[in-house]
């Protein structure tokens, strides 16, 4: 426990002793301010919530998280340092959870720091706090999925571009899997797997948490993905941290 | 005290180390010598606990690396090939951020970062990010990471490996006064740094151990040792006036020196004062005289190339074998 929270400041101090924390910063407030106000229409729907805010979380996670999480691993083995980090007394479950959590808390601070947004709908409207408080809280789980898949895609390969990639790739199934679109292609499927696969997407369950619906199922469907992924990326770790 | 046995390291189809066993013991300055690609870095990582053996058994001062790795890399410091360090973070971030790791706290984490900055002498770069210092600093900066917490064994792979000949001076002076009630293994492939360095020397080709001993009796075992070479003052043929002479095997010509001989005795044969009488008696124009110890790098290549010959033949073998069963 004690040297996963060493790794976890490290790696956290890391972000931001490169640009990569402010430039992940900004350009995340940036986006999502012109996903809400231009394609959300923000003002003109009339109501006081922040729906056309979360609504394109998943879809602006899609390109920013795997940015994040690329370097995890790739950027260790590419520099060697993961012989250094491996021959120390450190457990690798406390080497991958640390990693995690240092980006999964920048992610945070970034959605933190759209605290703006939720001042104006609150100054223009009557919005219900708790509604907001729960999507918040959805989206940032959200991320932590995006991001356990990246760390294990990270550890797939010593190339930060194809973990990149290979991450865009894999979340997209997760996200496209609950979209009409793909759940019509399933049309000819019995009911039983069409509810399997949307049961799978991102967007479903974070679609109900941000109505305000803090469904435990869908809390635990965030932890158990993040969970599994990270166990994923231990194993590959141990793999393939030779070659 | 590290005792190795069976060691096996196999990469799919590929054999790294082949049954590898030796122990050493407090104390001992253990040099690893081998060609490149012969084992030596993979059965460090194996030590080390960063790759897992395929077979055999690893045992640092009673711990088993297999079922208690935590415990024995905390007895061992490492410097990995290239010593890879965070680049982003400074020299002083680093090190704390070991010794944290380490489980070192408080005023003796300062006594130590800065008795280590010292011991490699990094106080001039304290405070520059690792990624803009030199080659030779960043070495410099993974021998500290290794000694940080005063390990019982130390581990260097390639220690002196991009230094100019001052650093190289002072880390092997660094290593000798480490090496007190310590057991220090290095892998390299100057063979100077071992006769200058370490109180034995392994040498392992594709994967097995070929010869292992003090430098001197490993020098000792070359075929030059007990030579005499020998400058001439003018053309004069050597090889005829000691055709006779039993104890000798063989004259060699010098390729860099004009008129310089060797003359190899057989082996275990003293031949010296027998042809400093020769020289006199039969007055051959000597201008220099001299008695050659063994060379290490003589008898290194004889073993290292013997052993990748068999290991060709055996592979060779093994495909012939493989063919005709189909």
């Amino acid at each position: 426990m004690r040297n996963l929270g060493i790794i976890f400041k490290r790696e956290l101090a890391g972000y931001f002793a490169t640009p990569l924390a402010y430039v992940f910063i900004v350009i995340f407030l940036v986006m999502s301010g012109i996903f809400t106000f231009d394609l959300g229409a923000f003002y003109m729907r009339g109501q006081a919530d922040l729906m056309p805010f979360f609504s394109f979380h998943p879809w602006l996670y899609l390109f920013m998280i795997p940015a994040i999480a690329m370097g995890l691993w790739a950027d260790e083995r590419k520099s060697g340092t993961i012989e250094l980090l491996m021959t120390l007394p450190v457990k690798l479950s406390d080497a991958v959870l640390g990693k995690f959590l240092a980006a999964w808390v920048l992610t945070g601070l970034a959605l933190l720091l759209t605290f703006p947004i939720w001042i104006t709908v609150n100054y223009l409207g009557n919005p219900d706090n708790g509604v907001i408080v729960a999507a918040y809280l959805g989206s940032w789980l959200m991320a932590g999925g995006f991001l356990a898949i990246g760390s294990c895609m990270s550890a797939m390969t010593r190339n930060s571009v194809i973990a990149f990639i290979l991450t865009v790739a894999i979340c997209f199934v997760f996200v496209a899997s609950g979209s009409e679109i793909v759940l019509n292609a399933f049309n000819w499927a019995p009911q039983i797997l069409v509810d399997a696969i949307a049961a799978l997407s991102f967007l479903t369950h974070f679609d109900s948490i941000s109505k305000g619906v803090l469904d435990l199922r869908d809390i635990l469907f965030f932890v158990v993905f993040i969970g599994s992924w990270l166990f994923a990326s231990a194993i590959v770790i141990e793999i393939k941290k030779a070659n | 005290m590290i005792e190795i046995s069976h060691l096996t390291k196999k990469f799919d189809s590929f054999t790294a180390v082949d049954d590898l066993s030796f122990n050493v013991a407090e104390g001992e300055v253990l040099g690893f010598l081998g060609p490149n690609g012969a084992g030596k870095s993979t059965t460090m990582k194996v030590i080390t606990g960063f790759l897992a053996p395929t077979s055999g058994s690893v045992t640092v001062c009673g711990h088993d690396i297999s079922t208690d790795p935590i415990a024995v890399k905390s007895l061992i410091g490492y410097l990995p090939e290239g010593a890879p360090c965070y680049p982003d973070m400074t020299v002083l971030e680093f090190l704390d951020f070991i010794a944290d790791i380490r489980g070192i706290h408080g005023e003796e984490k300062k006594q130590q970062i800065a008795r280590v900055v010292q011991q490699v002498e990094l106080g001039e770069v304290c405070h520059k990010t690792i990624d803009t210092l030199s080659k030779g600093f960043k070495r410099r900066v993974g021998l500290a990471q290794a000694i940080i917490h005063n390990p019982k064994v130390l581990i260097l792979d390639e220690p002196t490996d991009g230094l100019d000949p001052n650093q190289k001076h002072h880390v092997r002076q660094l290593i000798r006064n480490l090496a007190r009630d310590r057991i220090v293994i290095i892998s390299t492939h100057i063979l100077e740094e071992v006769t200058a360095v370490c109180t034995r020397a392994i040498i392992i080709a594709a994967g097995r151990i070929v010869a292992d001993g003090t430098p001197k009796e490993l020098e000792s075992r070359s075929r030059y040792n007990g030579a005499v070479s020998i400058q001439l003052t003018r053309d004069f043929d050597l090889a005829a006036a000691l055709e006779s002479v039993s104890e000798v095997v063989a004259v060699e010509e010098s390729d860099e020196e004009r008129r310089r001989y060797t003359i190899i005795p057989a082996a275990g044969k003293q031949i010296f004062s027998k042809m400093l009488d020769k020289a006199q008696g039969e007055q051959w124009p000597v201008a220099e005289f001299h008695l050659v110890e063994g060379l290490l790098e003589d008898f290194f290549r004889s073993v290292t190339q013997d052993a990748a010959l068999s290991a060709h033949a055996q592979r060779h073998q093994q495909q012939s074998n493989s063919v005709e069963r189909v």
